[in-house]
């Protein structure tokens, strides 16, 4: 691991400055000099691999601002600070009858030990575990720009068949994002040219040709909270999640859903998709293939067919389409019969 | 580390930190006091031990650290509590686990710098002064729930999280709760066995 200097900033101005010193012009914050760090689970293991090189590593826990550890409910919303660990926003009674599918994507991850580490602002940053980006030796356009990839002629079994380019099909593993990209989230940062908001669909980038440019976020930007928009529909959500082992695993496919019903008909449906896709996948054609329709197996493949209608296989991966497919068509499935 | 805490010595820690770290040479100290005040990231270089002081099973300890050593290397290496185990050292196996402000966590994937000022509970500080054990600790003896007993430490100290987070409710819960931590050996019948027993001796306690 790289040596580095620990500094605990007291507050969210503090850690901005010194990160700004820090950054030269447009560098992102991955492969910037100072970078912050709060729960470490993905970061530490990353530094240790030597995927990570921070000369400097900011240490976001003692920052003052009582907002960053805070769950509230905001003009029938909901509000996560930063810092929340993703065990506690699991466990919490609004949030599980607000948007069962948030409580479910965050409990569905990793570990009862992660999920006490993790801070909800870190989980949706988690960089990929593609194992030729873990593991330096690899041609990697995403780790060393302009390298390769390693992954497209290698074992891609886990790797993404939705928004992947030439340069990478790095999956996104998350599964909080997922369900945060079907209800709208919005993110707050804070950096030097100021606070503004992200709406949550813009926070990741697809990789094209530039994969190491992952996110939205300047080097000294910080992500202080995220808003969930009030959607009293949301009550009927659900995440599903496919491993190859029941628990601690990252998703091979994953549905986040929720579904506003008249009857059996289909008011509104909001649909997210892990495991298969580069970035956080929100599936506008599955929402409109189901929109007015009578959700039932036939409408709920039809709809699964139009999420997975632009999908690009590799030699390991193909079964991710069809998997993907039934774990939309049974998510959906399952969230009608909800009793809300 | 932001609250400069003061030494036996008299010194503040940021002082000390500022000179050597070396608890036995006093005189540089003094000399490099006038730093003191200089903000941390102007003085300190990459490579620079920090002094950190950490409170493990109720008690303080004062160590110089590189600041890349983990919780559980700063265990086991600079303090000598070698009942954390180091399994993985990535976060997948669950065997370094232990309780911080008593929630159970990776010391793996946890700075040692990052847990100043925190309750840290191995292993070596689950049974009483007298010698008896924790409920989980007995009951992991009482079900057998180990073979080789590498990962034990770690499933205890999880379970005993696992206990307190009040996901322990079946054998289902206990199943999901604790796939943090691996056994090769495969005594997860019995570890969950011995969960269900802990969890009805210590609830309400």
């Amino acid at each position: 691991m790289r040596p580095f200097v620990y500094e605990q900033p007291a507050d969210i101005s503090a850690a901005v400055a010194i990160a700004a010193r820090f950054a030269s012009n447009d560098e992102q914050p991955t492969r910037a000099s100072a970078q912050f760090i709060a729960g470490g689970t993905n970061l530490a293991d990353y530094m240790k691999l030597g995927v990570a090189k921070p000369d400097h590593l900011l240490d976001l826990n003692r920052l003052e601002d009582t907002g960053l550890r805070q769950i509230r409910v905001t003009d029938g919303g909901m509000r996560f600070g930063a810092l929340v660990r993703m065990g506690e926003a699991a466990d919490h009674a609004e949030v599980k009858r607000r948007y069962p599918v948030v409580s479910d994507s965050l409990r569905l991850a990793a570990s009862g030990q992660i999920r006490n580490m993790a801070s909800l602002a870190g989980n949706v940053l988690q960089r990929t575990r593609c194992e030729y980006f873990r593991e330096t030796s690899w041609h990697c356009n995403k780790r060393v720009p302009g390298s390769g990839c390693a992954a497209m002629e290698g074992f891609n079994r886990q790797h993404a068949v939705l928004g992947s380019s030439d340069a990478c099909i790095a999956t996104y593993h998350g599964d909080f994002g997922q369900a945060l990209i079907a209800l709208d989230a919005v993110v707050h940062a804070e950096g030097s040219r100021g606070a503004r908001k992200i709406p949550f669909a813009k926070l990741h980038r697809q990789p094209g040709d530039t994969p190491h440019v992952e996110t939205d976020l300047a080097a000294d930007e910080i992500i202080t909270a995220i808003d969930v928009p009030a959607l009293p529909w949301a009550r009927r959500s659900l995440y599903l999640k496919i491993r190859d082992r029941e628990s601690f695993a990252f998703a091979l496919a994953s549905a986040a859903v929720a579904l506003d019903l008249d009857g059996d008909s289909v008011r509104d449906a909001r649909i997210a998709l892990g495991g298969v896709s580069t970035v956080p996948w929100r599936a506008k054609a599955a929402e409109d293939a189901l929109q007015g329709k009578t959700l039932d197996e036939a409408t709920a493949q039809a709809a699964a067919d139009a999420a997975f209608a632009d999908a690009e296989p590799r030699q390991h991966n193909a079964f991710k389409i069809e998997l993907g497919k039934r774990t939309l068509v049974r998510a959906l499935l399952e969230t009608r019969e909800m009793k809300v | 580390m932001s609250q400069p805490t003061i030494l036996s010595n008299g010194l503040s820690r940021r002082s000390f930190m500022a000179g050597t770290v070396s608890a036995a040479a006093t005189a540089p100290l003094l000399a490099s006091s006038a730093r003191a005040e200089t903000p941390r990231s102007m003085e300190q270089q990459p490579r620079q031990p920090v002094v950190a002081s950490l409170k493990i099973n109720k008690q303080s300890h004062e160590v110089s650290l590189d600041t890349r050593t983990s919780l559980l290397d700063a265990l086991r290496d600079h303090i000598g509590l070698t009942g954390t185990k180091k399994g993985c050292d990535h976060g997948q196996c669950g065997a370094c686990t232990v309780l911080v402000d008593g929630k159970r966590v990776l010391s793996c994937l946890s700075f040692a710098v990052m847990n100043e000022g925190k309750d840290i509970t191995t292993v070596e500080g689950l049974a009483s002064r007298e010698g008896k054990l924790h409920p989980m600790q007995q009951a992991f003896i009482d079900h057998d729930a180990f073979q080789c007993g590498y990962c034990t430490p770690g499933q205890i100290l999880s379970a005993i999280g696992c206990v307190n987070e009040g996901h322990a409710e079946s054998e289902d819960d206990i199943r999901e709760y604790m796939s943090g931590n691996i056994c090769r050996c495969a005594a997860y019948p019995n570890i969950v066995a011995a969960v269900l027993q802990a969890r009805d001796e210590t609830k309400g306690a």
